[in-house]
């Protein structure tokens, strides 16, 4: 006898529950979460009305975090611990971090990736991140009414593995379920392409604060297809506020300022670029904690001429990414401005020149990112509608290889290949009697090795002696839809397997991790229990849904005692789900997950045939 | 019939086993099936799900890459048949083409050297047109005569076209930044 509760046929199984989901843009200077209601996606605002959150954290004498606008005017008066622009830091060594010499951070110098030594301790930018992302939670639960089921946090496309599995990590440390991590461009081109039902190659020129993404787009027919991308992942308006800034002191003849001023004249320098966007002249008049007054003024003319410089920086970036696509500037057909430092004229002008027209700019470009993320973390929560039947196909912005002989590279997944993607390769011993072998997962266009990033090292054991060359080691590359890489090795040759699953070292341990949760817990006071009970019910939950939904859908696919089978493994699950012992809940999940693992491959097939002949399901014999 | 990950990608797609395709057809079947496949949807989904999902997603995209550009889907289809182009050795070339090959050579390395980046991008240019022309002699090879040696000799002068064109792409790349 069935379990289960089987709808009436034709009627939606879908679970009509609506899921809470957010869309999160983690930006450089500014970060907003934005959500899908009745329909439409909208920023949330805090208390003050106010959207954009600035990604500024404040690390108190007296233990305390403050986050955002009060985290902002501490700048002036506790540099040190008052940490700006932290993505510029994600997944990044403190050799890859420009303006060290005017940062008024102390550095730790940690494997991987900095560290930033703050009045409560050490912190690494993952947990900063985490701070900034906590308070969009929290808004966003508070708006809602609800814990969040899944969000969609945005990351630049030019963005390497370390730097995705950074931002990964500290939505994590937040408490947050990833959907996906999502392209900034390609979040703004969901908003737009929605909004104007477009169809063609789209361009997105992408200008954040830290960062420069280019990406080409196809929209056709519901899919948004990425076809190349490119950038600058250590460029954005934070360079042209720094441009004005050692343009201030070499004016005004400043000896080199303490951090407290030099923050003062950061401050300034960015609110006098933002003026400049509708002046033609600025005044610069700051008195400094020194004693000394700063009293100049710049026009816009000027400032462009000393950005110049970093306006051409992103026309590389643009001719390649057409390069890659096969396409010439006159092919495209709109080109889509995201990022707050698109306002700057000078900016608008040298992409209209180079695309032959004028950019689009209908929707805020501040905001459009955050919207985008807000309607794919709808869908993927699962509140899909109809009428929501597009799909997003991303690349992987980066080459993926392995070190060789000499120090050169070796690509294994060429940049813009769309995700996810496989690649294997075959290796061999070189020595007789070799049992194990080393390898060096780099990411970069570059040939030599130490011009690429280095995402990883590993060693494969076990291997039988043999004479060299005659051991096959076969390395798999996977990136996943998120643009993460994992990455295996196999011996074939002997049917011995030995197999490793490598996950880049530059960023945090699962350990450090768990660490960190266990510590932000205690420190709230909350019960380490109660998160674990939680989480597996949510992930019951979740399993349980999908497998009814699944049972209504496609229950012919199975026998009668396969069907018992998973009925029994549905009753013992429900059973533990009403109990306290998070355990119990883990193992019956896993039983269920196995007992229904044969069932999804079936449905899977179904799914594939039915796609290509384009028929009814039930027009389809098995 | 069933379908599996193991089936060859013009099954995969739906698609007759020919070199000349339908590239409309290609694109079509590979939207439906990522729209079926992709991991974005089971991103609620249990883990299991979106494993299988990747997989599948993983092999769809391998199959598009490997049919929508006339010479990855022609070494394909010479995999199929148990032919490895790469394996022959370059004597086994016309002279004609021996020579042509380092002509076209020396025009890129020169052009390289003296930093030309008009003659470049008209070299790659010139390089396509000549790809262009190579194909006609594909299709017939492939699709009328079943002449499979005949292809796979057009296959290897077109890998040669192709890498001279990463070449020039590399030159120019450098030679902007």
């Amino acid at each position: 006898m069935a379990l289960l509760q089987i709808a009436e046929p034709g009627m939606s199984t879908e679970p009509h529950r609506h899921r809470l989901a957010a869309g999160i843009d983690l930006g450089t200077t500014n970060s907003l979460v934005a959500t899908v209601r009745n329909g439409i996606a909208v920023c949330l605002a805090d208390e003050e009305g106010r959207a954009m959150l600035p990604s500024v954290v404040h690390y108190k004498a007296d233990g305390t975090v403050e986050v955002g606008r009060g985290a902002m005017a501490a700048q002036a008066v506790d540099p040190r611990n008052t940490i700006v622009s932290v993505k510029r830091f994600m997944g990044r060594g403190l050799k890859d971090v420009t303006h060290v010499e005017s940062s008024p951070y102390d550095f730790v110098d940690a494997p991987g990736m900095v560290r930033l030594r703050t009045v409560q301790g050490i912190k690494s930018p993952v947990e900063v991140s985490a701070e900034i992302l906590k308070v969009l939670r929290a808004r966003a639960e508070a708006a809602l009414g609800g814990e969040l089921t899944g969000v969609v946090i945005t990351v630049p496309a030019y963005f390497d593995d370390a730097q995705r599995q950074a931002t990964k990590d500290a939505a994590t440390l937040a408490g947050l379920n990833v959907l996906r991590l999502l392209n900034e461009p390609t979040a703004a081109a969901v908003a737009y392409g929605l909004d104007n039902a477009s169809e063609g190659i789209y361009a997105v020129y992408d200008l954040g604060g830290g960062t420069f993404d280019l990406s080409i787009l196809k929209l056709s027919r519901g899919v948004f297809e990425v076809l190349s991308t490119n950038g600058d992942a250590a460029l954005g308006g934070d360079d042209f506020d720094h441009r004005l800034f050692c343009w201030i002191l070499d004016q005004s003849h400043i000896e080199p300022p303490s951090s407290e001023d030099a923050r003062r004249l950061q401050m300034k320098a960015r609110e006098v670029k933002e003026l400049l966007t509708g002046s033609d002249e600025a005044p610069i008049r700051v008195s400094l904690a020194s004693g000394e007054e700063v009293n100049l003024a710049v026009s816009r003319r000027q400032f462009e001429d000393m950005t110049a410089h970093l306006v051409k920086k992103t026309l590389a970036p643009m001719r390649k990414a057409l390069r890659d696509a096969g396409l010439a500037p006159e092919d495209v057909k709109g080109v889509v401005m995201v990022g707050g430092a698109t306002r700057m004229p000078q900016i608008q002008r040298s992409v209209a020149e180079f695309f032959g027209q004028e950019p689009l700019t209908n929707l805020d470009p501040d905001k459009v990112v955050a919207l985008g993320a807000a309607i794919q973390a709808n869908v993927l929560a699962g509140n899909r509608k109809d009428e929501d039947d597009w799909l997003l196909l991303d690349v992987i912005p980066l080459s993926l290889g392995l070190e060789t002989m000499g120090g050169l590279t070796e690509k294994i997944i060429p940049r813009n290949s769309t995700l996810p993607i496989a690649r294997a390769q075959e290796f061999t011993t070189f020595k007789d009697g070799q049992t194990a072998m080393a390898f060096h997962v780099v990411q970069g266009e570059r040939e030599l090795v130490s011009d690429c990033r280095s995402l990883a090292r590993f060693e494969l054991r076990g291997i039988p002696p043999m004479v060299a060359g005659a051991a096959r080691i076969r390395v798999t590359f996977q990136v996943d839809a998120d643009g993460l890489l994992s990455v295996s090795a196999r011996e074939m040759s002997s049917g011995v397997e030995a197999s490793v699953l490598v996950k880049p070292s530059y960023g945090l341990t699962d350990d450090e991790i768990a660490g960190m949760l266990r510590e932000g817990v205690d420190h709230a006071g909350d019960d380490m229990l109660a998160r674990a009970l939680r989480e597996q019910q949510v992930e019951a939950d979740r399993l349980m849904e999908a497998t009814e939904y699944a049972l209504a859908q496609d229950g012919d696919l199975l026998d009668e005692s396969e069907r018992t089978a998973i009925d029994q493994a549905f009753a013992a699950l429900r059973e533990a789900c009403d109990g306290t012992d998070h355990r119990r809940i883990k193992q019956c999940i896993d039983a269920l997950a196995r007992a229904t693992d044969e069932f999804a491959a079936r449905r899977m097939d179904r799914s594939v045939r039915s796609a290509l002949t384009g028929h009814k399901l039930d027009e389809i014999e098995l | 019939m069933s379908i599996d990950l193991q089936q060859d990608f013009f099954a995969l797609f739906g698609l007759p086993r020919r070199f000349e395709l339908d590239e409309g057809a290609l694109e079509t079947a590979f939207h439906d099936l990522q729209g079926e496949v992709h991991p974005d949807r089971y991103a609620h989904f249990p883990d299991a799900d979106k494993r299988r999902a990747m997989q599948w997603a993983t092999r769809v995209n391998e199959g598009f890459r490997t049919l929508r550009k006339p010479l990855g889907r022609a070494m394909y289809l010479l995999e199929l048949a148990g032919i490895d182009p790469a394996l022959e050795t370059n004597t086994a070339m016309s002279p004609e083409f021996l020579m042509e090959q380092m002509e076209w050579r020396e025009a890129v390395d020169e052009a390289r050297t003296a930093g030309e980046v008009e003659e470049l991008e008209h070299l790659h240019q010139r390089l396509r047109q000549h790809g262009r022309e190579m194909l006609a002699t594909l299709h017939e090879a492939f699709d009328e005569r079943q002449d499979l040696e005949a292809a796979a000799e057009t296959v290897r002068r077109l890998m040669f076209l192709e890498k001279l064109q990463h070449q020039i792409d590399d030159a120019l790349e450098a030679l902007e930044s």
